[in-house]
């Protein structure tokens, strides 16, 4: 069903990157012998109440208004992303923030709380409740401009990073952000180390971002518990730390302010945020500076190593 | 789901028009506004943090439509399905009590949320709340009657009146407090609620403080009602154990109690649902957290109106 969604042309396979064997590739040696290059990203989001409806997907579960569904969200900029940002300064962490840029409209103050720490800030779409499916290629130009523009005007900072809003793609998405001169994306799931994804023009990198690590899908989809949510984020990295010896992983955060900002869950996550940033051999990153120093050093090695992909039958 | 027409022409132009991109929000119904940023509240008696309690005491008919969705809770199997009715039920001849009495040990008076339909078939339960010292807040008229965009507003505004008068008349309470069945609401709602007096809404679960709301005729308070942290969600929906509900009740807690001390009085809601807490093997969680809570110095064990009072009293 999904293939059947595409236009024009359907693939069974997306074609963005090479086959590279995770024991057989090129070392990653990150800056000042760090093991891990970690970051944490706060997908920091405006869900409209009542937004048009894109056909191949209602933007809420319930009929509008949804105002179960769209107050749980409205938490995260009230009240839980301030909670969040505490716990980061806490732990001198800087956050790459996944930014639905309408936010710099709606809600300046959490974009001046973000920016007064140092934080990044790359595009995750307009809306949370605007989807890419269905959109020619001038319509997603006009989405992917309207974000470089906004985060320019609001923040001074050039737009690199990339994840779709609501993870939702058009088959052109990837071309289209790398010609517009970003060059990371959060969008594939394929790699504990950073990877060349192939576009027509530009170079873009594929960072990971994890969606095992994600709290919407740990506490919305697998339903577990905050302080086995602590449990996971330890139990990631104590692995990616240890195999980062030999070659550097990434290990990434994705994180929900609605989410992880509730009373009952911000202690468990503390803790195991403080437990990462309190081993020595790990970089405390932004997107952008991990995906800038892998395209700086690594990517032309990672594409040379990359191994076509057999046809299937 | 018609993919091959959303994929063979563009989206309409007006998808990438965003009329109510501006500062604040997306609609008039409340102010933006920031946790931190805000006057602190002090509660009565020095209080840092208020424990509100709330139990629902609900009513899903046998023969539900489940329009324009299925309610948590809502019936599953081909009619008649005896055992969701049954244990639904068993929330209000036994469950109930269970809850009554592990407030009793500790003087902590609830703020139940009754569908009128169980206050007109077991007005004693009503009662027994009421010798409890627990306040009635408003369930609706059961849990299939979803208010909800479809309805007309002269629909709405009939349940919502004849809601409010089973409730008042059988309990002799005021009824100040309203909570949706299922936390659904139509645009329409708010504005029903202000006009037929009421005081203040459960449904908007947007903040951890009580905030304005507006409605065509008098302002409403949201009150922070929470749906995440809830008997229904951690125990039923996310199968997690008793002791894991417990231990997330006293680290929502501990949050709370610790921010007080520096940002001002904060509220803890407790929402619970009689037919999942009130289970035997359940029960002792709820016990076993609020020993927990009660054993701190500074907490206010208060009803929604009282909590809503004492915040109006600072607010305006």
């Amino acid at each position: 069903m999904t293939s059947a969604t595409q236009a024009p042309a359907t693939q069974r396979d997306p074609g963005f990157y090479d086959y590279l064997p995770y024991n057989d590739r090129p070392v990653i040696k990150w800056p000042n012998g760090a093991r891990v290059a970690f970051w944490v990203a706060p997908n920091v989001e405006f869900y409209e109440l009542n937004p048009p409806r894109n056909p191949a997907r209602a933007p809420w579960a319930r009929p509008a208004p949804d105002v179960l569904n769209y107050s749980y969200r409205d938490y995260g900029n009230r009240t839980g992303f301030w909670r969040m940002l505490d716990v980061m300064k806490r732990c001198n962490m800087r956050g790459s923030v996944s930014l639905n840029v309408a936010m710099c409209e709606h809600h300046p103050e959490v974009i001046k709380a973000c920016a007064d720490e140092g934080w990044e800030f790359y595009s995750h779409g307009t809306y949370n409740t605007r989807y890419l499916m269905g959109m020619n290629e001038a319509q997603e130009r006009q989405v992917i401009q309207d974000s470089i523009d906004t985060i320019y005007k609001h923040t001074g900072q050039k737009l690199d990073g990339w994840l779709a809003p609501a993870l939702t793609y058009t088959p052109n998405t990837m071309d289209l952000v790398a010609d517009m001169g970003l060059t990371y994306v959060c969008d594939l799931f394929h790699d504990d180390q950073p990877g060349p994804v192939k576009v027509k023009k530009g170079t873009l990198t594929s960072l990971p971002y994890s969606l095992e690590m994600n709290d919407t899908i740990v506490y919305n989809v697998n339903l577990v518990s905050p302080r086995r949510y602590g449990d996971i984020i330890k139990r990631q990295f104590d692995r990616l730390y240890e195999e980062g010896e030999q070659s550097g992983t990434v290990m990434c955060i994705p994180l929900h302010p609605f989410l992880i900002g509730q009373p009952y869950r911000l202690a468990a996550f503390e803790e195991a945020l403080a437990y990462i940033t309190g081993h020595e051999k790990v970089w405390l990153a932004t997107g952008r500076e991990i995906a800038h120093y892998y395209n700086e050093h690594y990517h032309a090695a990672f594409t040379a190593a990359g191994q076509t992909v057999g046809e299937a039958p | 789901m018609n993919t091959t027409a959303a994929s063979a022409k563009p989206l309409p132009e007006d998808y990438l028009e965003y009329p109510l991109r501006r500062y604040g929000m997306d609609h008039d119904r409340y102010e933006w506004s920031m946790l931190p940023l805000r006057k602190p509240v002090a509660w009565p008696h020095k209080a840092r943090v208020a424990l509100w309690v709330s139990p629902a005491l609900e009513w899903f008919p046998l023969n539900m439509a489940g329009v324009p969705f299925k309610p948590p809770g809502a019936m599953q199997t081909a009619y008649p399905d005896l055992r969701h009715y049954t244990l639904r039920d068993y929330g209000n001849r036994v469950g109930i009590y269970r809850i009554m009495k592990a407030l009793a040990r500790h003087n902590i008076p609830a703020t139940v949320a009754v569908n009128a339909a169980v206050a007109v078939r077991y007005p004693a339960l009503i009662q027994q709340c009421n010798s409890q010292g627990w306040e009635i807040m408003a369930n609706g008229l059961d849990m299939d009657h979803l208010h909800h965009g479809g309805l007309s507003k002269e629909v709405e505004q009939q349940w919502v009146a004849q809601t409010l008068s089973i409730l008042r008349q059988v309990s002799g309470q005021a009824v100040r407090g309203w909570l949706s069945p299922a936390k659904s609401e139509s645009f329409n709602t708010l504005d029903i609620l202000g006009d037929a007096g009421l005081d203040y809404v459960c449904d908007w679960i947007n903040d951890d403080m009580p905030y304005l709301m507006k409605t065509a005729s008098k302002p409403l308070v949201a009150m922070p009602h929470s749906a995440d942290i809830d008997d229904y969600t951690i125990l039923v929906n996310n199968h997690h154990t008793e002791n894991d509900f417990r231990d997330q009740l006293i680290d929502h807690f501990e949050v709370l109690y610790k921010e007080s001390a520096t940002e001002g009085g904060r509220i803890m809601p407790i929402s619970l649902h009689p037919w999942v807490i009130g289970q035997p093997y359940r029960i002792k969680a709820l016990e076993d957290a609020l020993a927990h809570i009660m054993s701190h110095p500074g907490v206010w064990a208060a009803t929604g109106s009282q909590i809503l009072d004492a915040w109006q009293a600072q607010a305006t």
